[in-house]
């Protein structure tokens, strides 16, 4: 299939970027890597108008450290990412949930921004940023604003983002030590989307769960932190029964969708035994 | 419309072009170079794979526009049939490939592969393909072919002619 | 299951039917590299969509998003003022010269064929069925002006249900005919009734043979080239030559002022075996226009509209001894036909009456299969067409007895199965196997698959409850190949012959061309057909050219489907080629002053027997018969031959296949641990190309196990239209496959091949389910519907488990997360 006709704008800066999505309407998308949106484009389930490129903003691929946090630029892509050493020893969670993003050539033109900015409840990495307590950053012509990842996911697809705002970066507070981390993704094909995924991040100390995080891959119509199960476990030993105990927890307060991968029923169940799984590997630091 | 500069297999071209226009369909509609085919609509097969500045990219899910300024690598850049590239020698000594219509962008995605990862076990090959869908083969004589590749690849070996 | 040794058996198979190593001076048998690559891992392809004579139009097609409605108004005004566009035609603008598309099997006298019209005029009844069409400079354009088309459509109940739509009152998918069923067919030999009536054993069983798309990489295109009178359609076909007489039929274009090209054509696996639509609307539009015309099919767009496979509820009841001896099968089968009858959709499910009984021996068959109508897509030939649904039945239900009474499902199958001195065996279903060797393959493959030691494992994982439980599946196929003999087609009321063609010419230089009826999209023809040419004539390899694909070049062919190119069309060519020896000896003896008889013929050279020196060659006799000025009397000019070959009999390749399948208890998901494919396809040409064709089949079966399914909602819409929904395996998807063969020779032809093409996909899907079933059978499952998605496999554990919460041995099904299991889905 072929996109319809579109205004295009090509932004080489974030001012240019805001400038023409204030100018534009409601129907302004931004074109990052474009590897969810072409899709959508050639299917005709997308009408942007205009279409703002902003896919040449190189200042907006950088990854920085910024002491106690990360940024991570909007435009740094999946590949990106991955390869990315201060990611690697500071946010490991995100490069192992990034290497399960599609496949390595949507990952080289995929942004990290764009993917949590599609606000897709089936991606891997709303979870993620969600359960890392990530902070996202916008920008707009009226200015600044900075959003907890457990505010950005408003609705399946819809995210805190107003039309004339653009996501710059991402700031993901470092992990220190003693976290390990695990992203359990389940589904029927490597190219297939998560039926249910888990992202899961605990520290140990001396034999027990002193912090964790869970936060679940399309259990609703946005990613959700399982904070039931983190409540159970922190504190407690570290042990495959309460591990168990705890994941029993896993599906309270979601509301699963029902598709042709799987039942409403099954996604609890699978969120289950994979939160589980996923406490345990991460325990295992 | 936008004008755009590519340089494709090593020709440079400038040329008007829709925003809405496919870099595939610019390949294959505007320049001629139909070696690379379209297969899908959701970028999930790869058929259309070429290489973007050196990396694995779905020319289908690419807009002409966003490879302004960028160089791309079709499978008609890597070699001819007198003087094939190393990857393209092993699919035809593996028996790699049958009807040949993922087979362009089964190469491009291999060769991405060696790049980040020279020596690559099986398991690592499977995955590293997961983006390129082939309905003939059953993909292991593409497993094969891209060991070969990587063994011949690392060592070097010059270029020889496809044997008939 | 067995106290010999891996080893022995292996060498006792060895000495049942050895595989026949390749002579290094014969091509036949070599493993050549085929000479089609070059062009296809350089890029330098043509494919149908490739092609841009200047001046081309693109059409696009508007589709029904409709199961079922009446077409109140079609409204193309605003359309036809988009810029770009030249034409835009509803159906009923075509009406008149359209025609409807052809049902070539009639496969009972009452059959109910519904008028098929090209694009829908009064009444849609799928969705994607084409209401309209664009002519535009370009395809964006095309594309572009669809959504300025408006239809008003009345919808109408749609009938997605087969089982719902065979009952009295349902809504009708064609109200004209006053029924949804097409026709019922059956085949009876023996007393079943009797059978089932007296057997101490009746298992009775429903499967459901989900509804498949067949996915060819290539998505369908077409070029239509109008030059005078004359029209040259250009199309991702499988069947040129059936294509053009089909073109002729429905328009009445003289079939002489139609060629059909088939390009390079990217895989079809039987979605190009048909005569569609949009074939027939470039035609009308190329000569309405007078300007070529192109279509190319968009994959979500092919999703709907292009032929799907499989889709037949089967109730299948067996009957057997305590031993496990069968007594008598009863066969009833739902076949969903879609909203029409396409070029051969009624036959399909037929061609499973003769496979139902696989390889054994019974008392007593009766088939019985009713083709229903539904407001889906119509479904037609996909790889194996039949028999992978009638091969899964009887390998299910073998399985199924085994367990019923605690044998091995090998010894169920052994105690059954025609022993190879039985043969030639004339089966319960009317045919006559011409030779096969079940235990060798069998053998082989068992010890391959070290299946005592995966059994060993197997009783450990279930003593230890482990969650992760394994399984072994079995399945010892047959299937028939080399479709088909004309007179067998003739009694099944096809519309057509079996037979297939080939012609070899000699040129002046001594170079080789071959013309075959076959025509390839990926099987390797180019390079086995040379392989026969070569060998036969005594040519080197390089020197034969083989032509296809294209009605001007190739004028007579029956094209290539149901495993018959080697089988029919090889050998054609091998009659061919002795022709052309036989012409070749007359002018040789005539230029050797010697006798026919006297002449030998080795390595393309005519020497008189035991005068090595005196001789001509091949080369020498082709040019002495172009030049022609001294040939013998009655002998015409140039050397060059044909034949047409009409096979008396099908082919039977067989094999046995072992799949041992991991299952995880917790969330259902199947990973395939191993698999062993030992098959037996007769003498073999080219073996790379048949291992190729294994691997690629066992993939396609696999996926019908595993993932695929076309899958519509209630209101009749396709919920799998882009590859995001319908799942092919990737690489990362599927095993590692361990593939040998057996060998023995068909005896009903001069090569001794069978067939190779769908002997994968055929075999393997009930091997993977029977492996899932066998994993999970000691908690109480006996069934797991196909595609076995995670979701399907739990659920088939949590019934069991809430039937009998207390099995044999095993774990509950969904307790929880354990971290014994953890490692279980990584």
């Amino acid at each position: 299939m072929i996109p319809a006709s579109f205004e295009y704008v090509r932004a080489l800066s974030v001012e240019e970027a805001v400038t023409a999505l204030s100018a534009a309407g409601e129907d302004a998308k931004v074109l990052a890597g474009g590897q969810s949106l072409m899709p959508l484009l050639r299917l005709r389930l997308a009408y942007p108008d205009p279409l703002v490129d902003v896919g040449r903003i190189e200042e907006l691929r950088e990854i920085r450290d910024t002491g106690d946090a990360l940024v991570i630029g909007a435009l740094a892509t999946h590949h990106q990412v991955l390869r990315d050493p201060l990611v690697r020893a500071h946010a490991p969670l995100i490069a192992q949930a990034t290497a399960t993003v599609a496949d390595p050539a949507v990952r080289h033109r995929g942004t990290f921004g764009g993917s949590l900015a599609h606000a897709d409840p089936a991606g891997d990495l709303p979870a993620v940023a969600v359960a890392l307590d990530a902070v996202f950053l916008l920008r707009s012509v009226r200015g600044e604003r900075e959003i907890p990842a457990a505010d950005f996911f408003v609705d399946w697809m819809t995210s805190a983002l107003e039309p004339d705002e653009l996501l710059t970066g991402i700031r993901v507070p470092k992990l220190g030590p003693g976290w390990g981390v695990h992203y359990e993704k389940f589904h029927r094909t490597a190219q297939a989307w998560a039926i249910v995924g888990v992202a899961c991040a605990v520290r140990r100390e001396r034999g027990a769960i002193e912090d964790a995080r869970v936060a679940l891959t399309n259990m609703g119509p946005t990613p959700v932190r399982a904070h039931a199960v983190e409540r159970f476990i922190e504190g407690r030993s570290v042990s495959g029964d309460a591990f168990r105990a705890a994941s029993e927890h896993a599906a309270e307060g979601t509301s699963p969708p029902a598709d042709l991968h799987g039942s409403s029923e099954y996604r609890a169940h699978l969120a289950r035994v994979l939160t589980a799984r996923a406490l345990t590997a991460a325990a295992a630091v | 419309m936008p004008r755009i500069r590519v340089e494709v297999d090593g020709v440079p071209y400038e040329d008007d072009v829709e925003p809405r226009l496919l870099l595939v369909h610019y390949l294959r509609d505007r320049l001629g170079k139909v070696g690379t085919p379209v297969g899908c609509d959701t970028s999930n097969c790869g058929a259309c794979t070429v290489l973007l500045d050196g990396l694995s990219a779905k020319s289908c899910s690419v807009l002409a526009v966003q490879a302004d300024g960028h160089e791309v690598t079709t499978v008609e850049g890597l070699g001819t049939g007198a003087r094939p590239h190393p990857m393209q020698r092993a699919f035809h000594e593996e028996h790699a490939l049958q009807c040949g219509y993922c087979t362009p962008g089964m190469i491009m995605a291999a060769i991405d592969l060696l790049r980040e990862n020279a020596d690559p076990s099986d398991e690592e090959i499977r995955d590293g393909l997961e983006g390129n869908l082939c309905r003939c083969t059953g993909y292991q004589n593409i497993v094969r072919a891209v060991r070969g590749a990587a063994g011949e690849m690392r060592q070097g070996a010059p270029e020889r002619e496809v044997s008939p | 299951m067995s106290e010999i040794a891996p080893e022995a058996l292996a060498e006792k198979a060895a000495e049942d039917a050895p595989v026949s190593s390749p002579d290094p001076a014969r091509e036949i048998g070599a493993p050549r590299r085929r000479s089609e690559d070059a062009r296809l891992i350089t890029g330098r392809t043509r494919w149908t969509d490739n092609l841009q004579p200047p001046g081309t139009l693109h059409v696009a097609f508007l589709r029904s998003p409709h199961a079922h409605a009446r077409i109140v108004s079609v409204d193309v005004e605003q359309a036809r003022a988009r810029p770009g566009v030249v034409a835009v035609f509803s159906g009923a603008d075509l009406a008149e010269e359209q025609g409807g598309l052809p049902c070539a099997w009639t496969v009972t006298e009452d059959m109910k064929t519904p008028l098929h019209p090209p694009m829908a005029v009064d009444e849609v009844r799928h969705v994607g069925e084409p209401v309209a069409c664009v002519v535009a400079r370009d395809r964006y354009a095309a594309v572009d002006a669809l959504e300025e088309i408006d239809i008003d459509y009345e919808p109408l109940p749609a009938v997605v249900d087969m089982e719902q739509a065979v009952r009295d009152g349902t809504p009708l998918v064609h109200a004209d005919l006053g029924t949804n069923e097409s026709y019922r067919w059956v085949f009876e030999n023996g007393d079943v009734d009797a059978a089932l009536r007296d057997a101490p054993v009746v298992l009775e069983r429903r499967y459901v043979q989900q509804r498949l798309i067949p996915t060819a990489m290539e998505p369908r295109a077409v070029l239509c080239e109008p030059d005078g009178e004359d029209f040259t359609l250009t199309s991702a076909t499988q069947i040129p030559h059936i294509l053009r007489l089909m073109l002729a039929t429905v328009t009445q274009i003289p079939e002489h002022r139609i060629r059909v090209v088939a390009p390079d054509v990217g895989g079809g696996f039987g979605s190009k075996l048909q005569v569609y639509g949009e074939e027939v609307l470039c035609l009308l539009l190329a000569r309405r226009l007078g300007r070529p015309v192109k279509w190319t099919e968009s994959r979500s767009e092919g999703n709907q509209a292009t032929h799907h496979g499989r889709d037949q509820i089967q109730r299948l009841t067996l009957a057997a001894d305590r031993d496990g001896r069968i007594r008598g099968l009863k066969v009833d089968l739902l076949a969903d036909m879609g909203a029409y009858l396409m070029l051969v959709t009624p036959g399909v499910p037929l061609l499973g009456a003769f496979m139902f009984n696989g390889i054994y021996k019974m008392d007593a068959y009766s088939f019985t299969c009713t083709g229903v109508f539904t407001t889906k897509t119509p479904t037609d030939a996909y790889r194996g067409a039949g028999r992978p649904e009638a091969t899964f039945g009887i390998e299910r239900l073998m399985d199924e007895l085994a367990a019923e009474l605690d044998l091995d499902p090998i010894e169920v199958r052994r105690r059954n199965w025609i022993r190879h001195e039985e043969f030639p065996y004339d089966t319960i279903a009317g045919l006559t196997y011409d030779s096969g060797n079940y235990e060798a393959a069998t053998d082989r493959a068992l010890a391959l698959f070290e299946y005592d030691k995966l059994r060993a494992e197997q009783a450990d994982r279930r003593e230890r409850r482990d969650g992760v439980q394994l399984g072994i599946g079995v399945s010892t196929f047959t299937e028939m190949c080399g479709l088909a003999p004309s007179r067998v087609l003739g009694s099944l009321s096809y519309g057509a012959g079996g037979w297939e063609h080939a012609s070899v010419r000699v040129l002046p230089s001594g170079k080789v061309e071959v013309v075959t009826g076959s025509s390839a999209h990926g099987q390797g023809h180019e390079t086995a057909w040379a392989q026969i040419a070569a060998d036969r004539l005594g040519v080197p390899f390089e020197d034969v050219k083989v032509l296809h694909g294209d009605t001007a070049v190739s004028p007579k062919g029956m094209d290539t489907y149901g495993s018959r190119s080697l089988a029919v069309g090889g050998i054609a060519l091998y009659g061919a080629c002795d022709k052309v020896v036989d012409k070749a000896r007359k002018v040789a003896a005539h230029l050797l002053e010697a006798a026919e008889d006297d002449l030998e013929f080795d390595a393309g050279r005519f020497s008189v027997r035991g005068v090595r020196e005196a001789g001509a060659t091949l080369q020498e006799v082709a040019l002495a018969a172009f030049a022609a000025h001294d040939l013998p009397d009655g002998v015409e000019p140039s050397l060059d031959s044909d034949a047409t070959y009409d096979p008396d009999n099908f082919s039977f390749p067989h094999g046995t296949h072992l799949c041992a399948a991991e299952v995880d208890t917790e969330t259902g998901m199947v990973k395939l641990r191993s698999y062993v494919a030992v098959d037996d396809v007769g003498s073999v040409v080219n073996p790379l190309i048949v291992e190729g064709q294994v691997h690629g089949g066992l993939a396609q079966g696999i996926a019908q196990a595993l993932y695929e399914e076309a899958v519509y909602d209630a209101e009749g819409n396709l919920t799998t239209t882009t590859m995001a929904d319908y799942l092919v395996p990737s690489a990362a998807d599927l095993p590692e496959f361990v593939t040998d063969r057996t060998e023995t020779p068909a005896t009903s032809n001069p090569l001794g091949v069978k067939g190779v093409g769908e002997a994968g996909t055929i075999a393997s899907t009930p091997a993977v389910v029977n492996a899932i079933v066998d994993a999970l059978r000691h908690l109480g499952v006996d069934d797991v519907p196909m595609p076995c998605t995670p979701e399907r496999v739990w659920r088939a554990l949590r019934e069991a488990f809430d039937e009998n919460p207390e099995p044999s041995t095993g774990t509950a099904p969904g307790a929880g997360g354990g971290l014994g299991s953890a490692g279980g889905a990584q």
